[in-house]
Order: structure tokens, then C-alpha cells, then sequence
């Protein structure tokens, strides 16, 4: 466990449990995920997915378990950490236009109370251009379609300049050209040694995105090589009929005081 | 540090005026007239007048910028809530003394407003109940409870009770100058944190999980954010009251959301509409002689919102209007102008006049319709009229081709690039070439290969003809406008 190279293991999860309201919706994870590889996360509607990635960054109370961001506990090192959350977690009638948003993802790097230097300006404005947005930086950001959003959101996950990203369903609501350019920017991403978690719900594409994946639903159900686990039986149990007992279990947690 | 100018302006203006002696407290005054009381308003002439105004303005600053916060946090109900639940507090620092203390009624106010937003906090947090709920069981409980305790005030002898049945509606002249001192320092401390962590306040307001992701303290500033709403409740309650501070919040900070989209010009509108209301309501309450500000103060924040409504740049209604109309009046001149154009084209540009009589044959109207129109088209200098006809000006000449060209090159996309029937294109295109920019006009005509004959067979003027800028000469001139090579 306490391997001499664990500050270069990108992120280590041990035996993590997430509950809402004393409900478990995730147990006892165990994963080691190596550096640089493109992952990808899927499990059925209400799997945990998106509770998995926010329990990483620490935004849910953990149950049981710890997590590591190389090494290090997530406060520590939650500056090498770029997040992309689900488009709905945010109002886009908020009065920002699609710069400030994109700069947001610099507010890491900033100490309190300081504004983003130029530097800042001109990283911000790279990452809109690699995104196709920079047209579109001075726009409020409701102006925008449901993909366009979606990449502001990307850029500004750019912006933050990390070296483990994780991406909740960056592929919701885009078309089939800006998937393909999103997935480009990913793996050229992964080329310079970045990690990445990315949330994917379409089967076909997964096997063909990700080096690896992380099948998920209320527990681990496997995580390896996307050829070693890209199978009818894992697919199967993750997908297949409802885990009735864990839920029923879970259920009745929630009920007893 | 720019930043800190206003406030510490503000300050000056509120200290360092002289000080009269012998003040008399404006519901002692005589002017009988409300000209007499108007002047005396303007010429700032005591004291108990200026505490009223400055109070005033002070207290919309503070309720602009924090009402911003709600209103973009879709917390405007918080607001109301708060507003509501410091009235036991408001009770119980009278009761510590028996005395209308600012000091006392000021911590216990806040106090109870902060046990208020505790409790929406544990209401939402333990039950299943939404924000809506917690709301409005905080706001109805904690008022029942403060008017409960206002009522005993009443009937316990003793104490000076006076100015203290003013919480309820408000009333800026009640205003002591310890009240301005203390309204002056929330005031400079809510100015003053805004401006120095806008950053910090912006981001947790936004993405609130994406801030924590970064690892800040996302709760101590919405706490802080809290703390300063109730500060600014607490200290506003005097001069607007109990009941109306929740519209002071809200308001200014609604109608600076209509006229702007990004946050820091939005806090600054709402800053300088919440002065200016307060203004207003203190001028008013002073001018009726003492009637309640609270009230006032929200009308003219009304006021302002109802003038964001309607005239709002982008949002505002009348604007909308406006600019619909100015559009369909750009159309209709275009139309003509196109009309022009094939009479022109009709006559194979033997002529540079079109007679009215033709155009109105064309376009199936009667001739005073006709001059109607060509007399809007002169006025933007696109034409020039004759008694019975009518020549393009040069510039008319270039809108006109452009038009043509637009409305061709759109027909010609749709019937070879998107498969659409010959027949069916026309109506589209009369839409489209009002509004195909220039950059797609050049994209048009690269993908149809720069094509000169629409699907009707008639020609698409290019970009040499248009920028001739001069009236085409008959046919056999080579600039492409003759009839149709057979
Ligand atoms: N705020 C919450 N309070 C209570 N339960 C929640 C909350 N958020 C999620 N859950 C429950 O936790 C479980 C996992 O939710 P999660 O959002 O992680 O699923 P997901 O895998 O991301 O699903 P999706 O594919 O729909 O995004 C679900 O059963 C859901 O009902
Ligand atoms: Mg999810």
C-alpha cells in the first residue's frame, strides 16, 4: 500500500464509503489509478458516478475510507486537481460572460483576494481558442447552446493547467464533431502525462475512448484494461437487474435512526 | 485600493459637513408649506435632516450590494426571511434596558437574524423540506414572536417607548446619529469586503462546488455573506422598516439585473439605485411631514425597476418594441429599394428612372402608398425622388444590388445545396436577405463556385457590381447587368 512511489500515483482510493443522509449510494472502493491514462467512468443512471468523482475532491462527507491525490491528501494537493462538473450544477442566467468563467479556473492558482494577472488572461484566452469559444469570450454565458456551455466548462478545466482531471459527462449535449474534438484535446491532454476520470454514459464509444474503465454501480464492480473488462459478463452485472439486495440493505440504513 | 474611494467620499460627505447647533427634530418643525419644507430639504439646513438623508442613502448602498448577492444566488426570499425574523431581536434589546439603545437593538437584532438563518440551515439540511419551506416557517414563527413581545412593550409601564413603534414602517427621521455612525461603518465594512474578495464572493456564488474543488473556504464566505445581509437588515431596519427592508434588497438589485449582465456592474447599479431610493424615500417622508420612509423609499425603487422594464437597453420592453420596429422599417425600405431594382432589371437597365406608376404596378399598390414608402427610403438617402419618378443614389444602387444578391444566392443554396424544390425557396430567401451578413455572403458564394444565374435564371449581382457605386448603363455595357446571354 505504502508503495516508495505512491506521490506518483495520481489518485489511490481505500475501501471509500459515501452516503447521503446515512443512505449508502457507494461502497468500500478500492483503486489505484496510474499515471497518465485516459479513464473512463460508467455505470447506469444513478450509480454513484458523479458522488464518486465529488467524494474524491472531499465536496461529500465520506462514510469510511480515505482518498490520496499523489500521495498527499485531496486538501493538500488540490491544486495538481482540475474539475469539470455536470452542466445543470450551475444557474447560467448568473451575469459572468464566458471569460470570467473560463479565468475561474485559474482562482486555484491565485492567493486570496488577488485578481488574475494578465498571465492568467492570456492562459484563459489559449484555452477558449483550443475549445473553438474565443468568439464567443465576451458573450453572457446564457447566450450560449447546451454544447457550447459544455465547453466553457472544458476550457476552464484547461485553465486550471492540473495534472489529474475529473470530467463529469463532458460529452452530454455535444454533436458527434465537437465529441470528436473534445476526445482529441483529451488524449492530447494524456500524450503530456496528465490522468484523466471522464464520466461517459454511451457503451458504444467508451471501448473505443478510454484506456481503461472504472465500472460502477453502488460498489466497484471492476476496474482494469478497457479489453480486459469491455466484457458481456462485467457489462452485465453492471447494468443488469438492480443490486436489489444492497439497495433493500441501504434502504433500511436510511430508515433506522 | 481605487476601490475603497467611494466609500471613504461617502464618509467625508457624512462628517464633515458642518454641524448645526440646536437641531430641531424634524417632526418639531413648523414650516407650513410643503415648498417651505422642500426648500429646507435642499438646503440641508439641520441636522436631524441630514442624519435622515444620509441614513438613507447609506442604508440603499449597503441593501444594493448584498441584495445583488441574493438576487443572482436566486435567494431573494433569504432576504424577506431575515427581514422578518429580527423583530424578537429588535424587542429584546429594548427590553435589555428599557431604552431604544442602537447598540443593543442592533446585537440582538443580529443575533436573531443569525438564529433565523441557523434555522433555515437545520430545517433544510435535516429534513427533506427545500429552501422554500424553511423560508417561510422562519420568516412566519419569528415575526409571530416579535410581534408577541412588541405587544407586551406596550403594556409594561415605564421605559421610553418612543420611536420604537417606527420599526415596523420605517422612519428615516428617527434616525439618531449614532444610528448614521453605526449604518456608516456597515456601510465602508460591506463596500470594503465586496470590493477586496469580488473574486472569492463571485466564484462561490456561481459554482459554489467548483470553488470548494479548489480547495476555499466556500462556507466561511457564505457566512461572511450572511453575517453582512444581516448587518445591513439590522441596521436599515429603523429607517425602512421591518416589513419593507426585504423590497430594498431585492428591488435595486432586480432592476440593475435587467439593465446589465455582467456581476460588477450589476453591484454598482444596484449600489447607486438603493442611494437614490433611499434618497428619494427620505425626501418624501420629509416633504409629507413625517410620514413613514419605508414606503417610499420602495416606490421609488419601483420606480426604478418599472424603468428597467421598459426601457432597459437590452431587456426592456419599450426597447424590444423599438428595435422590432426599426427592423420591420429597415425591411419594408429594402423591399422597396428591391423593387426598384427589377423594374430596372425589368426595363434590361435602359433607363436609370423608374416611374412611380410602374413601382406601384409592381408591387400591386396604389401610387400615394408608393410615395409613402419612397419617402421613408429618401430620408436614409438611399434614393432620389422625382415628381413622378424615382433614380438610386449611389448608395442606394450598392443596397439594392446587395439585397438582389442575397435574396438569389440564398434560392440558389437552398435548390443546390440543401435539395429544396425551385418553387419553394422564394418565401425563405425574402426572410434571409435582410439578414445574411457579409461573411456569409462571401461563404455562399465560394460553395456555389461563384455562380451568376439563380435558379431562376436570373442574374446574381457580384461583388464588382456592387461596389461600382454607380447607376448601371444600358446593356451593352460590360459590367455584367444586360440581359441574360442566351
Ligand atoms: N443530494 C442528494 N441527496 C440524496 N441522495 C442523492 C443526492 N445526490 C444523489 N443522490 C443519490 O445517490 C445516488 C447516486 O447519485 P449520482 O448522482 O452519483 O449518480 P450518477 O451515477 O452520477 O447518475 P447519473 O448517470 O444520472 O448522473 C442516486 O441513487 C441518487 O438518488
Ligand atoms: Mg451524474
Amino acid at each position: 500500500m505504502n508503495a516508495p512511489d505512491s506521490s506518483s500515483t495520481p489518485l489511490e482510493v481505500h475501501d471509500l464509503t459515501v452516503a447521503y443522509h446515512k443512505k449508502p449510494v457507494l461502497y468500500g472502493i478500492d483503486l489505484q489509478v496510474p499515471e497518465g491514462s485516459l479513464i473512463g467512468i460508467i455505470g447506469p443512471n444513478g450509480a454513484g458516478k458523479s458522488t464518486f468523482i465529488k467524494a474524491v475532491m472531499g465536496l461529500l462527507p465520506v462514510s469510511s475510507g480515505w482518498v490520496k491525490i499523489f500521495g498527499k491528501s485531496y486538501r493538500e494537493n488540490c491544486h495538481r486537481v482540475g474539475y469539470m462538473p455536470q452542466r445543470e450544477s450551475v444557474d447560467w442566467d448568473f451575469p459572468v460572460s464566458v471569460m470570467d468563467v473560463v479565468l475561474m479556473g485559474r482562482y486555484g492558482r491565485l492567493r486570496l483576494a488577488q485578481r488574475p494577472t494578465k498571465q492568467d488572461r492570456e492562459i484563459a484566452r489559449n484555452c477558449l481558442e483550443k475549445v473553438k469559444m474565443l468568439p464567443f469570450a465576451n458573450r453572457q454565458i446564457g447566450n450560449l447552446s447546451g454544447g457550447q456551455q459544455q465547453r466553457v466548462f472544458l476550457a476552464r478545466a484547461l485553465a486550471q493547467e492540473s495534472d489529474l482531471y475529473l470530467m463529469d459527462e463532458p460529452f452530454v449535449g455535444v454533436d458527434a464533431a465537437t465529441e470528436a474534438a473534445i476526445i482529441a484535446l483529451l488524449r492530447e491532454l494524456k500524450s503530456r502525462g496528465k490522468t484523466l476520470l471522464v464520466v461517459h454514459h454511451d457503451l458504444a464509444s467508451a471501448k473505443e475512448y478510454f484506456d481503461k474503465l472504472i465500472l460502477l454501480n453502488m460498489r466497484l464492480v471492476a476496474f482494469g484494461d478497457t479489453d480486459e473488462v469491455f466484457t458481456p459478463e462485467i457489462l452485465q452485472t453492471t447494468y443488469g437487474g438492480r443490486l436489489t439486495i444492497l439497495s433493500e440493505v441501504a434502504q433500511t440504513l436510511s430508515t433506522t435512526p | 485600493m481605487r476601490r475603497l474611494l467611494l466609500p471613504l467620499l461617502l464618509f467625508g460627505c457624512v462628517f464633515l459637513v458642518p454641524e448645526v447647533a440646536h437641531a430641531v427634530r424634524i417632526s418639531e418643525l413648523t414650516d407650513s408649506t410643503m415648498m417651505d419644507r422642500a426648500v429646507r430639504f435642499f438646503t440641508f439646513r439641520d441636522a436631524s435632516l441630514r442624519n435622515a438623508l444620509i441614513g438613507s442613502m447609506l442604508l440603499g448602498i449597503c441593501c444594493g450590494l448584498m441584495g445583488t448577492f441574493l438576487v443572482v444566488r436566486k435567494l431573494a426570499l433569504m432576504g424577506d426571511a431575515l427581514s422578518h425574523a429580527v423583530l424578537p431581536g429588535v424587542a429584546l434589546g429594548f427590553l435589555w434596558n428599557m431604552a431604544k439603545d442602537p447598540l443593543a437593538i442592533f446585537i440582538g437584532a443580529t443575533i436573531a437574524g443569525l438564529l433565523g438563518a441557523g434555522t433555515i440551515q437545520l430545517i433544510r439540511n435535516t429534513t427533506r423540506h427545500k429552501e422554500d419551506a424553511a423560508l417561510g416557517f422562519v420568516l412566519a414563527s419569528f415575526f409571530g414572536v416579535g410581534i408577541c413581545l412588541f405587544t407586551m412593550i406596550q403594556n409594561v409601564p415605564g421605559g421610553n417607548k418612543s420611536g420604537l413603534d417606527k420599526f415596523m414602517f420605517g422612519q428615516a427621521a428617527s434616525l439618531g446619529r449614532g444610528d448614521v455612525w453605526l449604518l456608516a461603518v456597515i456601510a465602508v465594512l460591506a463596500v470594503g469586503t465586496v470590493a477586496i474578495f469580488y473574486k472569492e464572493y463571485t466564484i462561490t456564488s456561481f459554482d459554489a462546488g467548483f470553488a470548494r474543488s479548489l480547495g476555499m473556504p466556500v462556507q466561511i464566505f457564505h457566512y461572511s455573506l450572511m453575517l453582512l445581509l444581516a448587518f445591513a437588515i439590522v441596521s436599515s431596519l429603523q429607517a425602512v422598516g421591518v416589513v419593507l427592508v426585504s423590497a430594498m434588497l431585492v428591488i435595486p438589485a432586480a432592476a440593475a439585473f435587467m439593465l446589465t449582465d455582467r456581476l460588477g456592474i450589476m453591484l454598482l447599479l444596484a449600489a447607486i439605485f438603493g442611494l437614490c431610493s433611499g434618497a428619494v424615500g427620505a425626501f418624501f417622508s420629509f416633504v409629507g411631514r413625517n410620514l413613514p420612509t419605508g414606503p417610499f423609499m420602495v416606490l421609488a425603487a419601483a420606480a426604478v425597476f418599472a424603468i428597467a422594464l421598459f426601457f432597459g437597453p437590452r431587456h426592456g420592453i419599450v426597447s424590444r418594441w423599438w428595435r422590432q420596429r426599426s427592423r420591420s422599417a429597415r425591411v419594408q425600405r429594402e423591399n422597396t429599394l428591391k423593387a426598384i431594382y427589377h423594374v430596372l432589371e425589368g426595363n434590361e437597365f435602359r433607363s436609370e428612372h423608374v416611374s412611380l406608376r410602374e413601382l406601384a404596378e409592381r408591387r400591386r399598390e396604389t401610387l400615394e402608398d408608393v410615395q409613402r414608402q419612397l419617402t421613408a427610403v429618401r430620408r436614409t438617402g438611399f434614393v432620389t425622388l422625382f415628381s413622378d419618378a424615382v433614380t438610386f443614389t449611389p448608395s442606394g444602387w450598392q443596397r439594392a444590388c446587395e439585397i438582389v444578391r442575397n435574396h438569389r444566392l440564398w434560392e440558389l443554396y437552398l435548390t443546390n445545396a440543401a435539395h429544396i424544390a425551385a418553387d419553394h425557396v422564394h418565401e425563405d430567401a425574402e426572410k434571409i436577405e435582410h439578414i445574411l451578413g457579409e461573411d456569409a455572403v462571401r461563404q455562399l458564394e465560394k460553395r456555389l463556385n461563384y455562380a451568376r444565374r439563380d435558379p431562376h435564371g436570373k442574374l446574381i449581382p457580384g461583388i464588382e457590381d456592387i461596389s461600382l457605386g454607380s447607376i448601371p448603363q444600358p446593356a451593352d455595357r460590360a459590367t455584367g447587368f444586360g440581359p441574360a446571354p442566351h
